[in-house]
C-alpha cells in the first residue's frame, strides 16, 4: 500500500478500478461531479465501459443491464439523483443482481443544496424503493475508507447477489487527505464468467430468464423469503469502529462526517476528564445493534448526525430499555459543532 | 500542534493550489493533513476558499468554524473570513490589492504585496505561492525546503510552472 | 413443444412473436441473443422465447439494452416494447438510445392502447378513439398521437427505421422482412434499428378480431402510414 493525497470523489474511482469495475454509468450532479468526470477519463483509458446517461433513471437501468451480464458495474449520484434511481434499485434487488451505488449525500428535501448532509439514512437502510428488500449499506468516514469500501463492495455485491450502497456525503466527497491505496496493477481479465444466473446468450446451455414478476400463487413469497435469508446471512458483515468505550459512561455515536466530528469531541472531552467513548458504525445495514446493546449496560449514548435524527432510531432500538439516548444534529448542510457536543457531554456525564 | 487555516480569494487566484501545496508539504513533513474546498455553485460567484488543517495527531472534522490562520488574497474574502479568526491568530493579506485600515485587532496582520512580488518573479498568477512563502516564514509550521520539494507534486504535469513557483515561494519567504 | 399463449383472441403479439422467432432461427442467432421484455402484455414474452431474456422496469429496456450491448458487443441485443412502454414512460430512454446510435434492435408493437391494464389511452391512441380514459374520444386536450418512426428518423444515430403492420398476410410477410433487416443491421454493426408494427388489440378496442383487422387498416394507417422511414444500410 502507498499513501497518496486523494480527493474523496477520486477515491471512489480508484477504489472501483482496483475492485475490478467493468462498466460505469452516471449523470452529473454536485457534489459528486468529479466521479463522473474522472470515470470518463479512467474507464475508457483502461478499455472499460463508460457511458454518461441521459438521466439517473437511465443510469441505474444501464447498471441493471450491465449487472445482467455478470459484469462488475457501478453508478454514483447525490441525493436527488439517488431518489430518481430508487425504481431501478428495487428491480436490482428483485432480480437478485449485484451492483454498486454510491450516494454522495447533499442537503434535501427537494433540490435542497449542495452541501454535505446525512438526510438519506432512512432512504438507504429502510427501503427507498418499493418492496421488502434491503441494501447492504457501507458508510466510509475518510478518503482512505471510501477507497477501500468501493474496492471491496463488488465482492460483497456478488457474494450476496444484491445491490450494495455506499453512503457518503459532500464533505467526504470533496475533501482531500492522505489515503492508503493499493500498488497492485489493475486486473485485465475481460472474460465473461458464468455464474449460473447471468445472461450471455444461451450458447451451449439452457436459456435463462431474469425477472422480478411472479404472478403464480406463492412464487413471490418464495423470492422474498430467499432474500430475507440472505439479509440474515449478511449480518456477519456487520462492522464498526470504537475507542475508549471500556470505561465510558457516555458514548458518542455517528457515521461518516458526523463520526469525524465526534472523534474530535470525544478527544476533547477526555482531555477535560469526562469518560466519553466513541462508536462509529461502518455498516449501516446490517447495523451493529448487538454491540451497541452490549455497551448499553454501562453507558448512555449521544447520537450525532447531519440530519434531524434518523440513525438515532436504530440506536434506540438496539440499546437496553433503561439506557439514555440523546440526539444532537444539524440538517441540510449544517455541521454539528464540537462545542455543543461537549456541552451535552458535560450534562450527560454529570 | 494543530493549525486550522483558511485560504481565500477570487476564483483564478490559485486558492485551491495553495491549499493542496500545504497538504503535500504537510504530508512530506509526516504531519496529518486535510483539505476542504468551497465547490459547485459557490464557486461560480467568483470567490473561492479552502480549509486546510495541519496537525501532529489524527484529524477529525475537516470543516471548522474558527481559524488559526487566514490567508486572504483579496478584499471581499478578507471581509468574509476575518471575523472567524481566533484571538491571537494570524491574517496574511495581499496588500497589492487592499490594505485593511490600521486599527486594534484581536489578531496579528501580515501585509504582503503579493501581486507585485509575483510580477517581479515573472507572473502575477504566482501571488498565491508568494503568500505561502510568507506564511512559511511567519508561522514556522512548515519548512520552506519541504514546501519547495512539494511544488512538483502540487503541479503534477505542469513542469513549465515549477521554476516560477519555486521562485515565488522563495521571494515570499524572503519578503 | 406445444404451449398455449396467454394473449387474447385476435391479438397481434402471437403473430409478431412467431415472426421474430422464425427470423432469429433463420439468422442462427438464438444462442447469441439477449432480449429485454417490457412491462405490458408482452412482459411474459419469455414464456414463448427460447433464448436469454430479462424483464426491465417499465420503459427502460433501451437503457438496459444499451449497457448490455456495450459490454457484450458480439451478442445480439433486442428490446420488445409496446406503445406505453416505449413512447410514454420510456420516451426518454428510447430517444437517447436512438440518438446515441446504440447498436441494438427495437421491436415496437403499436396497438394504440394500453392492453394489459384494460385499454386506456396510449401515446399512440388515434384522434377520436374511445378508450377507458378517453370516454369521449381522444381530443386535443389529451394531446396528439406520437409518431415514433417520423421522430426517430431525424436523429443522426438511427440507421434503419420501418413501420409495418400485421393486419393481412401480405403485411405479415413484410413485417418479417423488416424484422430480419433490423436484426441484420445489428449483426453487421451498423447501429440503431427499430421496426414499428401496427397490431391488433380487440379487447382493448372493444371490437371483434375481424373488425380489429379492419380498424388497423382504416384508422391506424391513416395516422401511422406504413413504409421505410430510414435506411442507411
Amino acid at each position: 500500500m502507498t499513501k497518496k493525497l486523494l480527493k474523496g470523489n477520486y477515491a471512489v474511482v480508484e477504489g472501483a478500478l482496483q475492485g475490478g469495475i467493468d462498466a460505469y454509468f452516471g449523470y452529473p450532479i454536485t457534489p459528486q461531479n468529479e466521479i463522473t468526470e474522472y470515470m470518463s477519463q479512467r474507464m475508457r483509458a483502461e478499455d472499460r465501459v463508460f457511458l454518461q446517461a441521459e438521466s439517473e433513471l437511465a443510469a441505474i437501468n444501464m447498471v441493471f443491464g450491465a449487472a445482467l451480464t455478470g459484469k462488475r458495474t457501478m453508478t454514483t449520484s447525490s441525493s436527488p439523483g439517488i431518489s430518481l434511481m430508487q425504481e431501478g434499485i428495487s428491480y436490482l434487488a428483485g432480480c437478485e443482481l449485484p451492483a454498486v451505488i454510491v450516494n454522495v449525500q447533499r442537503g434535501g428535501p427537494g433540490l435542497g443544496n449542495i452541501d454535505g448532509a446525512q438526510g438519506d439514512y432512512f432512504q438507504s437502510v429502510k427501503g427507498g424503493g418499493h418492496g421488502d428488500y434491503r441494501l447492504l449499506t457501507l458508510a466510509p468516514s475518510s478518503v482512505g475508507e471510501t477507497y477501500s469500501m468501493c474496492r471491496d463492495s463488488f465482492d460483497l455485491a456478488f457474494k450476496y447477489r444484491c445491490p450494495v450502497l455506499i453512503l457518503t456525503d459532500g464533505v467526504i466527497g470533496q475533501m482531500i487527505e492522505p489515503a492508503e491505496v493499493d500498488d497492485t496493477p489493475l486486473k485485465k481479465d475481460k472474460k465473461v464468467k458464468d455464474y449460473g444466473w447471468n445472461l450471455t446468450g444461451c450458447l451451449g446451455r439452457e436459456r435463462r430468464v431474469v425477472r422480478s414478476l411472479y404472478m403464480k400463487e406463492g412464487a413471490l413469497e418464495k423470492l422474498n423469503l430467499r432474500l430475507a435469508e440472505r439479509y440474515e446471512a449478511m449480518k456477519k458483515e456487520t462492522d464498526w469502529e470504537e475507542s475508549d468505550t471500556e470505561d465510558a459512561s457516555l458514548i458518542l455515536v455517528g457515521y461518516g462526517t458526523s463520526a469525524r466530528i465526534n472523534y474530535d469531541a470525544a478527544r476533547r472531552a477526555r482531555e477535560k476528564g469526562m469518560k466519553v467513548g466513541y462508536f462509529r458504525p461502518k455498516t449501516l445495514y446490517p447495523f451493529p445493534s448487538e454491540r451497541l446493546k452490549e455497551l448499553s449496560g454501562k453507558a448512555n449514548f449521544l447520537v450525532v448526525e447531519m440530519s434531524m435524527g434518523q440513525m438515532v432510531e436504530d440506536v434506540r432500538l438496539a440499546v437496553s430499555k433503561d439506557t439514555h439516548v440523546e440526539f444532537y444534529g444539524r440538517p441540510a448542510g449544517g455541521i454539528p459543532e464540537t462545542d455543543k457536543i461537549l456541552e451535552i457531554c458535560k450534562k450527560m456525564t454529570a | 500542534m494543530k493549525k486550522e487555516i483558511i485560504i481565500s480569494g477570487f476564483g483564478g487566484q490559485g486558492v485551491m493550489l495553495a491549499g493542496t501545496l500545504l497538504c503535500y508539504a504537510g504530508m512530506r513533513a509526516s504531519k496529518e493533513v486535510t483539505f476542504f474546498p468551497s465547490y459547485g455553485a459557490e464557486m461560480r460567484g467568483g470567490t473561492a476558499n479552502c480549509k486546510v488543517i495541519i496537525s501532529d495527531s489524527p484529524i477529525g472534522s475537516p470543516v471548522f468554524s474558527e481559524a488559526d490562520i487566514l490567508i486572504s488574497l483579496n478584499c471581499p474574502s478578507f471581509e468574509k473570513f476575518y471575523p472567524s479568526v481566533k484571538d491571537g491568530g494570524i491574517v496574511f493579506v495581499n496588500s497589492s490589492l487592499f490594505s485593511p485600515p490600521a486599527e486594534e485587532r484581536s489578531f496579528e496582520m501580515v501585509k504582503i504585496p503579493a501581486n507585485n512580488i509575483a510580477e517581479e518573479c515573472g507572473t502575477v498568477l504566482a501571488a498565491n505561492i508568494v503568500m505561502i512563502g510568507s506564511f512559511a516564514k511567519k508561522t514556522g509550521i512548515l519548512d520552506p525546503e519541504t514546501i519547495l520539494q512539494s511544488i512538483p507534486e502540487a503541479l503534477e504535469g505542469k513542469e513549465k510552472l515549477w521554476d516560477i513557483n519555486k521562485k515565488a515561494l522563495s521571494a515570499g519567504f524572503n519578503a | 413443444m406445444k404451449i398455449r399463449h396467454h394473449y387474447c383472441t385476435g391479438c397481434g403479439h402471437g403473430i409478431i412473436h412467431r415472426l421474430l422467432c422464425e427470423v432469429i432461427d433463420e439468422l442462427e442467432i438464438r444462442e447469441k441473443i439477449i432480449a429485454i421484455a417490457p412491462v405490458g402484455c408482452a412482459v411474459f414474452g419469455y414464456f414463448y422465447w427460447n433464448f436469454d431474456t430479462a424483464e426491465a422496469a417499465h420503459g427502460r429496456p433501451p437503457a438496459v439494452a444499451a449497457a448490455i450491448k456495450r459490454i457484450l458487443p458480439d451478442r445480439i441485443v433486442m428490446t420488445y416494447q409496446g406503445d406505453g412502454d416505449l413512447a410514454a414512460i420510456g420516451g426518454n430512454e428510447m430517444l437517447h438510445a436512438a440518438n446515441r446510435g446504440d447498436n441494438i434492435t427495437v421491436v415496437f408493437v403499436n396497438n394504440a392502447c394500453y392492453g394489459m391494464t384494460g385499454g386506456q389511452m396510449a401515446p399512440t391512441t388515434v384522434m377520436n378513439q374511445i378508450t377507458t380514459t378517453t370516454p369521449y374520444g381522444r381530443n386535443i386536450e389529451d394531446g396528439y398521437p406520437i409518431k415514433v418512426c417520423e421522430l426517430l428518423k431525424e436523429l443522426e444515430g438511427t440507421v434503419y427505421i420501418e413501420r409495418t403492420s400485421v393486419d393481412s398476410p401480405a403485411n405479415i410477410i413484410k413485417s418479417k422482412k423488416a424484422l430480419k433487416k433490423a436484426l441484420n443491421c445489428q449483426i453487421e454493426g451498423k447501429g440503431f434499428s427499430l421496426v414499428e408494427i401496427l397490431s391488433m388489440c380487440p379487447v382493448g378496442w372493444r371490437l371483434n378480431p375481424q373488425q380489429s383487422l379492419e380498424w388497423v387498416n382504416k384508422s391506424m394507417k391513416k395516422q401511422f402510414p406504413l413504409g421505410v422511414f430510414k435506411d442507411r444500410l
